[in-house]
């Protein structure tokens, strides 16, 4: 059982914020279904002055996913938005009374968040990120940038703590060489920088990947054996999204995915589908993607019906399913 | 109203009547049954019932076959390396993907250390073994193979005793996990070709700490700690009295009770996993069609996370259990749903409930007042969930279930 402060606990039980914000002008989405959790972060920002007057949230994750959403929700609110980015994970973190090491990484999703949503407000794209630096964990899409950013806001030194703030390494652990060639770049330039000792940075070595998952326990990843020829580690496949990307499809979809794959992608997906809605006398195609919006026009028997409502939610969440990232299906005439 | 405890394939109670039974044992009959005096005489005697009973709750040929151990996790270990020990020209284990971790992290570390080949046969969604790939792996270079009789996080239950046959017949030995089979399915060990079975007495209502290895007569058996001649020198160190009393206790009343696990509880298990799955949309069913323990079932919500469900659910006085990542203090839902190619839409929001006869239908009933409003109230929060599709899902879902 985790060690959650009351304050986390309030947060979880009866978060503040929670929900749609209908008329929200900046939107930053990360995570992914895949990786355990998402965050969308809904802001309402005063154009004039760069007030954030009213924020919520919607999250998939655990207790101190939820509540690290809440917490950062109400942090925000009354900042202008270069206040708002003075935050860091640790602000939020400390907002709650602490949370638990492996949990840390909440924290960052929620700052993550903050940083896509006001880069969605100023039509940044933020996805310098990758350009800047590669995908280093493809299991929960960890990129160099989201190293180094955690690295030195939490002042970390271990990879033990890297993968609890960041998750990276938490999976099959093949980016091992790469994690910690980066923990030890960033730790010599703090080192240099005077921000931490050199007594305390990263020394290459000091952690064998072998003990990596020990302590876990249950999850301790399994080698093919020689005769089945049966896949035991499922790493999400490339489409699946890396986290803390702004445009929801436009960027998550998959890093290396042009709007015209991504397209298709959808068309496929509605394609296996159609047969479902056919068999009942109906169907449906698609009509256009914007952003996240799917538009798709349902006929035969699905017009007027009354679970017409229901086929586009189950629409929706197939697709949600197969691609990994919030999106709405939206019925057009 | 007392918290609603079904998480009974994680550890149960110790009964009333196991605890009385033990008790003497500490303060009373105190002695070394190894110690040629009336304090010894009457401990040798507790053990020797205690070995008879735990042989009548699995059906073994003979007592000196039930070994006492400290559990699972010992008996799992003793079994596989014995087996090499006592094979050496046999290099080679068969286990599956679904196995407890006390199978998969020693056939990891043996694999790694001593070149053992390890041969990890899969399932499909139901939980089912993959029988062709199991039969392409037996050959006479496999020197054990151990496969669960029923899966802790599915209650899915493999068919061990046809395992076993196929095994013998490349003259391998079998070894299987019955930790969580054992007291709730009946188990007759003689009847079987089965040599080596893993029980652990905490997962029937005896104490932490306390478990038995069977192994069959005749099966050549290599003790893996040095040390006096208790249980045969198989097994040496002074025997865990209070603790071996307490399992013989407990597989006694388990005996007793066995077919109310298939009757009571199974109903019990019933109504609750129906009423979840008729209340609640967008739900799947871990191994829903397979074989499976009488006493567990595994439901996936979908779009939501588990530690959420389960934190919602302990403040309504529920306590179950998880496959989900986050709860579990890793970070990769559980590998079981994994091997199972469960979704990782579904895999995160998996629960399980495990029940036990100390269950009552008031907290099932507790369950299904409680899931519905924690499920809902989750789902709302969630970016993937979209409010038009809550109850009426289940009309959609048979489409594509």
């Amino acid at each position: 059982m985790w060690d959650y402060t009351d304050k986390v606990k309030e947060y979880f039980f009866n978060p503040k914020n929670a929900g749609v914000l209908a008329d929200a002008n900046a939107v930053g989405e990360v995570g992914a279904i895949a990786c355990g959790d998402a965050l969308k972060l809904m802001l309402k920002v005063d154009p004039a002055t760069e007030i954030i007057s009213e924020a919520r949230f919607q999250t998939f994750g655990c207790g101190s996913a939820i509540a690290s959403s809440s917490a950062l929700t109400e942090l925000v609110i009354g900042r202008t938005l270069d206040d708002a980015l003075e935050l860091t994970n640790q602000d939020i973190a400390d907002f709650l009374g602490g949370l638990p090491p492996e949990k840390m990484h909440c924290s960052v999703m929620g700052y993550e968040a903050l940083q896509a949503a006001v880069a969605n407000f100023r039509g940044v794209a933020i996805d310098d990120d990758h350009e800047e630096g590669a995908l280093i964990c493809k299991c929960f899409g960890v990129d160099e940038g989201m190293l180094e950013r955690a690295i030195r806001n939490n002042n970390l030194t271990t990879i033990e703590a890297v993968t609890s703030y960041t998750k990276a390494g938490g999976g099959c652990l093949t980016c091992f060489d790469r994690l910690e060639e980066t923990l030890v770049k960033v730790n010599a330039a703090m080192v240099s920088e005077g921000v931490i000792s050199v007594a305390r940075a990263y020394q290459p070595g000091a952690f064998d990947p072998r003990d990596a998952r020990n302590k876990s326990g249950k999850s301790k990843p399994v080698q093919l054996g020689a005769a089945p020829a049966r896949s035991e580690i499922r790493v999400p496949p490339a489409t699946h999204p890396a986290p803390h990307v702004v445009s929801p499809l436009a960027e998550a979809s998959a890093p290396r995915m042009t709007n015209l794959q991504r397209m298709r992608f959808i068309e496929s997906a509605i394609e296996e589908l159609r047969p479902f809605l056919q068999k009942d006398g109906g169907d449906c195609e698609l009509v256009d993607v914007e952003g996240d919006k799917v538009l798709v026009k349902l006929t035969g028997a699905c017009v007027g019906c009354q679970m017409a409502a229901v086929t586009i939610s189950g629409v929706q969440q197939k697709l949600v399913e197969k691609i990994g990232l919030p999106l709405r299906v939206i019925p057009v005439k | 109203m007392s918290a609603s405890y079904l998480d009974n394939n994680a550890t149960t109670r110790v009964t009333p009547e196991v605890l009385e039974v033990m008790l003497p044992f500490f303060t009373e009959q105190y002695g070394n049954g190894s110690s040629m005096h009336s304090f010894g005489e009457s401990v040798s005697r507790a053990i020797r019932r205690a070995r008879g009973q735990v042989q009548a709750l699995v059906g073994a040929e003979h007592d000196h076959e039930i070994i006492f151990t400290s559990g699972g996790t010992e008996s799992d270990n003793l079994a596989i390396l014995s087996a090499l020990e006592g094979a050496p020209r046999r290099r080679e284990i068969i286990t599956s993907t679904v196995e407890h971790p006390a199978i998969l992290a020693l056939c990891a570390f043996l694999e790694k250390s001593k070149g053992i080949l390890v041969h990890r046969i899969g399932v499909d969604k139901n939980g089912l073994l993959d029988l062709e790939a199991y039969r392409a792996a037996l050959s006479d270079r496999v020197a054990i193979v151990s496969l669960m009789w029923a899966n802790n996080e599915t209650g899915a239950i493999f068919p061990v005793e046809a395992l076993a046959e196929e095994a013998k017949a490349v003259g391998a030995l079998f070894h299987t996990d019955a930790v969580q089979a054992v007291g709730k399915i009946p188990v007759d060990l003689k009847s079987t070709a089965i040599d080596m079975l893993s029980l652990s007495g905490h997962k029937f209502h005896a104490p932490k700490g306390i478990g038995a290895l069977y192994v069959r007569r005749g099966v050549r058996f290599k003790p893996q700690f040095k040390g006096g001649q208790q249980e045969r020198g198989r097994r040496p160190g002074t025997e865990n009295t209070p603790g071996i009393v307490g399992l013989g206790a407990a597989a006694d009343l388990a005996l007793r009770h066995l077919p109310e696990e298939q009757s009571r509880v199974r109903a019990m298990r019933d109504r609750l996993e129906k009423g979840v799955l008729q209340r609640v949309g967008s739900t799947i069913l871990m191994a829903g069609t397979s074989e499976r323990l009488p006493n567990t079932t595994t439901i996936a919500f979908e779009f939501i996370e588990g530690e959420a469900i389960l934190l919602h659910l302990s403040r309504a006085g529920i306590a179950a259990s998880s496959g989900s990542a986050c709860s579990s203090g890793s970070l990769e839902p559980s590998h079981v749903l994994r091997a199972m190619d469960i979704p990782f839409t579904a895999a995160h929001g998996a629960i399980r409930f495990s029940l036990s006869r100390e269950n009552s239908d008031a907290d099932v009933d507790r369950v299904l007042e409680t899931v519905p409003g924690v499920i809902a109230k989750l789902r709302g929060l969630s970016p993937f969930w979209s409010e038009s599709g809550a109850p009426q899902a289940e009309a959609f879902k048979p489409v594509y279930a």
